[in-house]
């Protein structure tokens, strides 16, 4: 039972300076689990993403990745950031870009192995045909769903990605929600969010985080508590949500 | 031609090679990273070490200029990375604080500093055999640290947060290019003098980058632009006896220019080409 905890944060404490931002948060992610980041904007989502990541050192609190410190655990983290801080000039394509998702040590080279598992990432996300394209010829939309290929081409066990759903039609964010269920067969899922209305029938728990760890746990529970979260009513951030999240139990 | 018959312009073209061999790999990584201030920063505190050689009387300060535009190197990037002194501050003071040394130093030496000038301006008919010794061992240096860390540098060159999430040690990678910059600059100090440093650094890169995203396209051809640009801006000063690093800045710039409207012209005749044929 205890191998099928990936991520396990205890008492996590933050402070930008003298703000805090994240208060006394305990939670773990299992192997399996699909779960859903909700909170509204400066809540810690990103923050507490960062802080599983090794990016960031909480100012108190244990965290473990993978059973060992985050900056060795996130080795088997594939991880989709939210804002980008690369130079779309930069001379790189596509193919390139995806596989530095690969990256396994110094001195080795990427192997044939690597490149295969690059081309399934880009077919995954259905941008095959994009692979030799430089990335200041991609849409917002496009270069998503190639952030997301370069986090799922590190065959990873667990998937942090920031706001996926950002600059993606709804036709497609259908398919990456889909997408992720599939990988979700082999890895645990998370993902942040702050649009309410992103907890569909695919996700299977919540966590919902103002600062502070209001509600953890399947998302039939999780309406009371979005509301202590965000504190004001439900219903005026989402219409349709009671629909949407109790309407039916997708197994 | 005759010009090639002395000795000094045989060396100068040697030098030509073996400088635009380290401006091609370490100005391209500048110009993609963004580092042209910093290397700016670099390549003046480097005059402290020239000050310092000075002082010190060794014959060649070049030698005093390595470890101290090294050293220079790792402090701006430890300060900008640490402290929440903004990077542009912390590359200012040291860029101020190097030169003044220098001055200094200078000021302690007694007598007159002989080619003090030549560390400013610099002389590429003037290299002695010795400097280009250096230069051939710095060269070595940094393609072997190239060749080894090729997709660490690419990688962290791109996206810092990514490679650090992906197990590349970020910041160890960062101040090994800092340091392959000030080795460069060592490099560079000798042609085109510590102030026009940034434009052989840069320039060759800018050029190039314009017409390939592919990475080792553009060191390479950097490299080719950046030769046949130092050895014509040679041969124009030597024709119209002008000061050699500034004319060959003067056609580097001249160069970029051209090549910035040449690649609107092509740009633009690609795409009504394309309409023409049809192809949508």
């Amino acid at each position: 039972m205890k191998n099928d905890i990936v991520v396990d944060l205890k008492n996590i404490y933050f402070y930008y300076g003298e703000i805090p931002v994240l208060e006394d948060v305990s939670f773990s992610i299992k192997r399996n689990d699909f779960m859903a980041i909700i909170g509204p904007n400066g809540g810690g989502k990103t923050t507490l993403l960062k802080i599983m990541l090794g990016l960031l050192r909480p100012d108190s609190g244990t965290v473990r990745v993978f059973g060992k410190g985050a900056e060795d655990g996130r080795k088997s983290i594939g991880y989709l950031p939210q804002n980008i801080f690369f130079d779309l000039s930069f001379p790189i394509n596509v193919f390139d870009m995806v596989i530095m998702g690969r990256y396994r040590g110094p001195i080795k080279k990427y192997s044939e192995n690597d490149e295969k598992s690059v081309l399934n990432a880009l077919e995954t996300v259905g941008m095959l045909e994009y692979k030799n394209r430089h990335i200041s010829m991609l849409s917002a939309g496009q270069l998503q769903r190639i952030l997301i290929a370069r986090a799922i081409a590190r065959e990873p066990e667990l998937l942090l990605l920031d706001e996926p759903m950002a600059s993606v039609d709804p036709e497609t964010q259908k398919s990456i929600y889909e997408l992720f269920l599939e990988l979700n067969k082999k890895m645990a899922v998370v993902f942040v969010t702050h649009d309410i209305g992103a907890i569909s029938v695919y996700i299977d728990s919540v966590l919902c985080l103002n600062r502070k760890l209001f509600y953890h746990g399947p998302k039939e529970g999780s309406l009371g508590k979005l509301e202590e979260a965000y504190s004001c009513p439900v219903e005026i951030l989402a219409h349709g949500i009671p629909h949407r999240v109790l309407g039916r139990h997708k197994k | 031609m005759e010009i090639f018959q002395y000795e000094f312009m045989r060396n100068a073209i040697i030098a030509a090679v073996l400088v635009n061999i380290a401006c091609g790999i370490v100005g391209t990584y500048v110009v993609i990273k963004k580092l042209v201030f910093i290397s700016g920063g670099i390549s003046h505190a480097a005059f402290g070490g020239i000050g310092l050689g000075y002082f010190l009387g060794i014959s060649n300060p070049i030698i005093t200029a390595i470890p101290f535009s090294l050293v220079s190197a790792i402090t701006i990037g430890l300060i900008s990375k640490r402290s929440k002194l903004s990077e542009d501050a912390a590359i200012g003071i040291i860029w101020a604080a190097g030169m003044a040394t220098g001055i200094i130093f200078i000021n302690l030496t007694p007598g007159y500093a002989p080619d003090l000038f030549s560390y400013l301006f610099g002389n590429i008919l003037t290299i002695p055999v010795s400097d280009l010794y250096i230069m051939l061992i710095l060269d070595s240096i940094i393609i072997v640290i190239v060749v080894l860390f090729f997709k660490e540098f690419y990688a962290v060159s791109f996206d810092e947060e990514f490679s650090t999430v992906v197990g590349i040690p970020n910041r160890f990678i960062y101040l090994t290019l800092l340091c392959m910059v000030a080795l460069s600059v060592v490099i560079l100090i000798r042609i085109v003098g510590i102030i026009l440093v940034i434009a052989l650094l840069t320039i060759p890169s800018s050029i190039c980058r314009q017409f390939t995203y592919n990475m080792k396209k553009l060191i390479i051809s950097s490299i080719i632009v950046g030769i046949i640009l130092t050895i014509a801006g040679l041969w124009i000063s030597y024709l119209l006896n002008l000061a050699s690093g500034a004319t060959i800045i003067i056609l580097l710039a001249i160069i970029f220019f051209l090549s910035f409207f040449a690649k609107k012209i092509i740009s633009s005749f690609r795409r009504s080409w394309k309409k023409d044929s049809g192809a949508m």
